[in-house]
């Protein structure tokens, strides 16, 4: 019981929407079923944060290394979680005036926005931003031209780094019929054309092939779930 | 650049101060030695410096790099101008501040194309913070520039609904089941630019901003390649635009990639709408190639010295 | 004291030096935030909308002493703290420390919490109590709530309960009722993406790959265009032999899937290329963060353009 009916639901909600696809009397089940999901996926946020006040509020009880800082996690957590569900500094829809809850929980400066303007912002984005610092150190670290392979993957990269730029334009700009008529027949290899070719041909075709190859694994893997042989969703028991 | 040096002395002062340690190092410990057993953190603050020093000369001096639009950028372009007024554009802003570097002149060039056009703009997306995105790029473009175009008439801001790409599922079929109210709780029942909208096929496109999962390729999977009538533009990351190209042209006409295709897109949209003085929000991405340039020398540098000083020990090991 | 350990607190004296005297002793300033105070409703409340340095100076020299363009110190020590928190997180690059580990933890904190409040507003209050007491939301939350998307629907009662069931997985005990919630996300998922992938990555891309080998546009053969076509195919299909492992790559298998590889390395190679470009563009729009919005050393947008010294600089 506590694993054939997971079983049973699993396959009903895939086959569901795979006969949706192909029968239009069917289409609306489809449509409720997708439903369902999205606010399953809203619900999962909820599972995602109580999961994540629970772990940092063991990390506190049990004093690990570094619970000052699961502290300071469920303090902000606690306090963006209260000032969105509550509105802090929210005003009334001007429509509705007498709705103290119509206004727009993300309403320009009510506190969830001041968080969401001043602190969720800066940080992900510095985050994000690190990448580049990282991926400039492991260029000069690990990009080596030890064979014909890693030349090409480097040669690429260098015209795509060029021609993207005007460093690219201005490397190659003398490939010009003005300058001599025979150019004409090599304008192409002006660094900004390569990259477009190299991204219009040997791009599409690689990544074209990859997802070919990666969109048989996912129907393989799909149908294994939704037959029954793959069963890692439910866990030991 | 002489004058730039001379009445930015202190900011060239400060950069060779810094470097002074690194040079002395090179001094004391020999070039292929220091190279080989460079900490990162020289590197991090050659990076820095080259991102930060064109970013404060274009910013004080106003001079950008002449863009050259592709072919790319032209088609997305194109597909957009080819509408006539009061045609219906869904503007699917799928990305959060970690990609607004990228994605935000995209955004701004969308909309303001868009209200050009006298398009009929529906917002949505399937980002949880995608909604702060949408409301910063109306109050910058439309709010600001476009005081005539009126919310629930020109456009609508339908908000977020979680789900990924079962939202694109359903609203492809039926769009009013899952967003009963716009963003702001006001019932689609009344918006009148809502009346008679009852999926997305009834867009004449979709132009989607997408910085990675979900974005364009749900787009196309779920909406474009299962109903081929409807049309889709994108701009995507740096990250995500190469692996879109096989989608090119047939499920996905126009695809502006990273900031370079922000760059071209927002070119086009200036010589054909802005004039010789447009205003510098416009110009957003055209600024960002400045230091783009020079990063990606100094990438490009780097990798050629390790090269360098990696073939000389591959041959003194050989000897 | 370690001399690193002096060469940082003395830069970093330096820095805060040098702020105090660009916040308090320079004609223009930085760092400040300015509103522009806006009545709503008939005068009820006050909507407080973004302005510039520029708008305060205007609306000054029109009438001195106005209340409508003023100084918002709620949003310049707002201002302070993005500026903090990206200094914090940028810490991080010359080794792990205690400001960024706060930094770390308040977006950690702050992120899965805004993510529960969108999912609370933006969809399980007009989706699914929106849809099962429709006149309670109405009353409550969505005043504007109308029309036969107001109408109960019963079938939402399974989400409802399946929500439910899926929450129980932060109960100690019971934890395998979660797994019927679980269940059906799982399969949803792959129904929805069997039928994706199969149309749009399989059989659309083989589509896609079926081009015309001599391209004749308007009764004249395009050589060129006839050589991409050509490419391409032949780059497709010698990438899909390198990935069948089935087969011995040795001989003409083997040469194919060398060819394959090449190709492939060539894909990697723009995939860094742009991956770099994306990665050069977020860096960038924090660094504009600190010099426009912060330090206001630049300003490229024109938004205190009555206080900018041509060419720019300290003041």
């Amino acid at each position: 019981m506590k694993r054939t009916v997971p079983l049973l639901i699993t396959s009903a909600g895939g086959f569901v929407l795979i006969v949706a696809y192909f029968i239009p009397f069917t289409q609306n089940w489809g449509e409720l079923a997708a439903i369902w999901f999205d606010i399953l996926a809203a619900v999962a946020f909820i599972l995602g944060g109580g999961n994540l006040l629970k772990t940092h509020l063991k990390r506190m009880s049990d004093r690990v290394r570094g619970w000052g800082y699961s502290g300071i996690v469920v303090v902000s957590f606690l306090v963006t979680l209260f000032v969105g569900l509550a509105k802090v500094g929210v005003n009334p829809s001007p429509q509705f005036t007498d709705f103290a809850w119509s206004g727009q929980y993300r309403q320009m400066g009510g506190a969830f926005w001041y968080l969401f303007q001043y602190a969720f912002t800066p940080l992900t984005a510095t985050m994000f931003s690190l990448l580049a610092f990282y991926i400039a150190s492991a260029a000069f670290r690990a990009f080596r031209a030890k064979n014909l392979e890693a030349s090409l993957l480097l040669g690429t990269a260098f015209i795509i780094l060029l021609g993207r730029t005007f460093a690219g334009v201005a490397l190659t700009s003398w490939i010009d019929p003005a300058v001599w008529d025979g150019f004409a027949y090599f304008t192409g290899l002006r660094l900004e054309n390569l990259t477009v070719y190299i991204m219009s041909v040997f791009n599409t075709a690689g990544n074209r092939a990859i997802m070919i190859g990666i969109a048989l694994g996912i129907i393989s893997t799909s149908l294994k779930i939704l037959l029954g042989i793959d069963r890692f969703y439910l866990g030991k028991d | 650049m002489i004058e730039f040096i001379v009445t930015q002395w202190w900011l060239v002062a400060i950069v060779i101060a810094s470097l002074i340690p690194l040079a002395m190092r090179f001094v004391s410990g020999g070039l292929l030695e220091t190279l080989r057993t460079l900490d990162r953190r020289w590197i991090f603050l050659l990076l820095l410096w080259s991102v930060l020093i064109p970013i404060y000369f274009i910013g004080v001096t106003g001079r950008t790099f002449p863009e050259v639009p592709s072919v790319l950028a032209r088609a997305t372009f194109d597909e957009i101008d080819r509408l006539s007024p009061g045609d219906s554009v869904l503007m699917a802003f799928d990305y959060d501040p970690a990609s607004e570097g990228e994605l935000g002149p995209m955004a701004t060039a969308f909309v303001r194309h868009a209200a050009e056009k006298k398009l009929k703009m529906y917002f949505m997306t399937l980002w949880p913070i995608g909604p702060q995105m949408i409301d910063s790029t109306i109050a910058k473009v439309i709010t600001a520039d476009f005081p005539e175009l009126a919310y629930g008439r020109d456009y609508v801001n339908l908000g977020y609904k979680s789900g990924y790409e079962a939202v694109i599922k359903v609203i492809v079929t039926n769009l009013r089941e899952l967003y009963t109210t716009d963003s702001r709780g006001t019932g689609v029942q009344e918006i009148p630019m809502m009346e008679g909208i009852t999926n997305i096929q009834q867009m004449k496109l979709i132009v989607n901003v997408s910085a990675g999962y979900p974005g364009t390729k749900e787009w196309v999977q779920y909406a474009v390649t299962p109903f081929p009538q409807v049309r889709l533009v994108a701009g995507a990351t740096g990250v995500q635009a190469p692996l879109l190209y096989p989608y090119v042209p047939r499920q996905l006409p126009g695809l502006l990639g990273a900031i370079k295709g922000a760059a071209e897109y927002e070119k086009l949209v200036v010589d054909a709408y802005l004039g010789a003085n447009p205003h510098p929000k416009y110009l957003e991405a055209l600024r960002r190639m400045g230091p783009q340039l020079v990063a990606h020398l100094l990438i490009i540098a780097l990798i050629v010295v390790a090269n360098v000083v990696f073939v000389i020990d591959s041959r003194g090991k050989k000897r | 004291m370690r001399r690193e350990n002096a060469v940082w607190i003395a830069l970093l004296l330096v820095g805060a030096a040098a702020l105090l005297w660009r916040s308090a002793f320079t004609t223009e300033g930085m760092g400040r935030e300015y509103v522009r105070a806006v009545p709503v409703a008939n005068g009820q409340w006050t909507q407080y909308d973004p302005a510039t340095y520029s708008d305060y100076q205007r609306a000054e020299a029109a009438a001195p002493g106005q209340a409508e363009y003023q100084f918002s110190l709620p949003r310049t020590l707002g201002l302070w703290l993005a500026a903090f928190f990206t200094l914090a997180i940028f810490s991080f690059l010359f080794g792990d420390n205690p400001i960024y580990k706060v930094a770390e933890a308040v977006l950690v904190g702050v992120s899965a919490a805004y993510w529960m409040v969108i999912g609370f507003w933006d969809v399980l209050v007009p989706n699914l109590v929106g849809k099962i007491w429709p006149a309670v939301v109405q009353a409550w939350a969505m005043p504007g709530l109308s029309g036969p998307e107001a109408e109960p629907s019963p079938s939402y009662i399974v989400a409802l309960v399946l929500s439910v069931m899926l929450l129980w997985r932060l109960a100690p005990k019971g934890g395998w009722i979660a797994r019927w919630p679980l269940a059906f996300i799982i399969g949803t998922t792959a129904g929805l993406r069997l039928i994706g992938f199969l149309h749009g990555d399989f059989l659309v891309q083989i589509r896609n790959t079926i081009l015309p080998l001599a391209v004749i546009e308007g009764g004249v053969f395009d050589p060129w265009a006839s050589v991409q076509n050509v490419l391409i195919v032949v780059s497709v299909l010698c990438c899909l032999v390198y990935f069948f492992f089935s087969f011995e790559h040795k001989g003409v298998v083997g040469a194919t899937a060398k060819v394959g590889i090449w190709i492939l390395m060539i894909t990697f190679g723009a995939a860094f290329g742009y991956t770099v470009m994306g990665r050069i563009a977020l860096l960038a729009i924090r660094l504009e963060f600190l010099l426009d919005d912060w330090l206001w050393l630049i300003d490229p947008t024109g938004r205190r353009m009555a206080a900018l010294l041509t060419g720019g600089g300290l003041g």
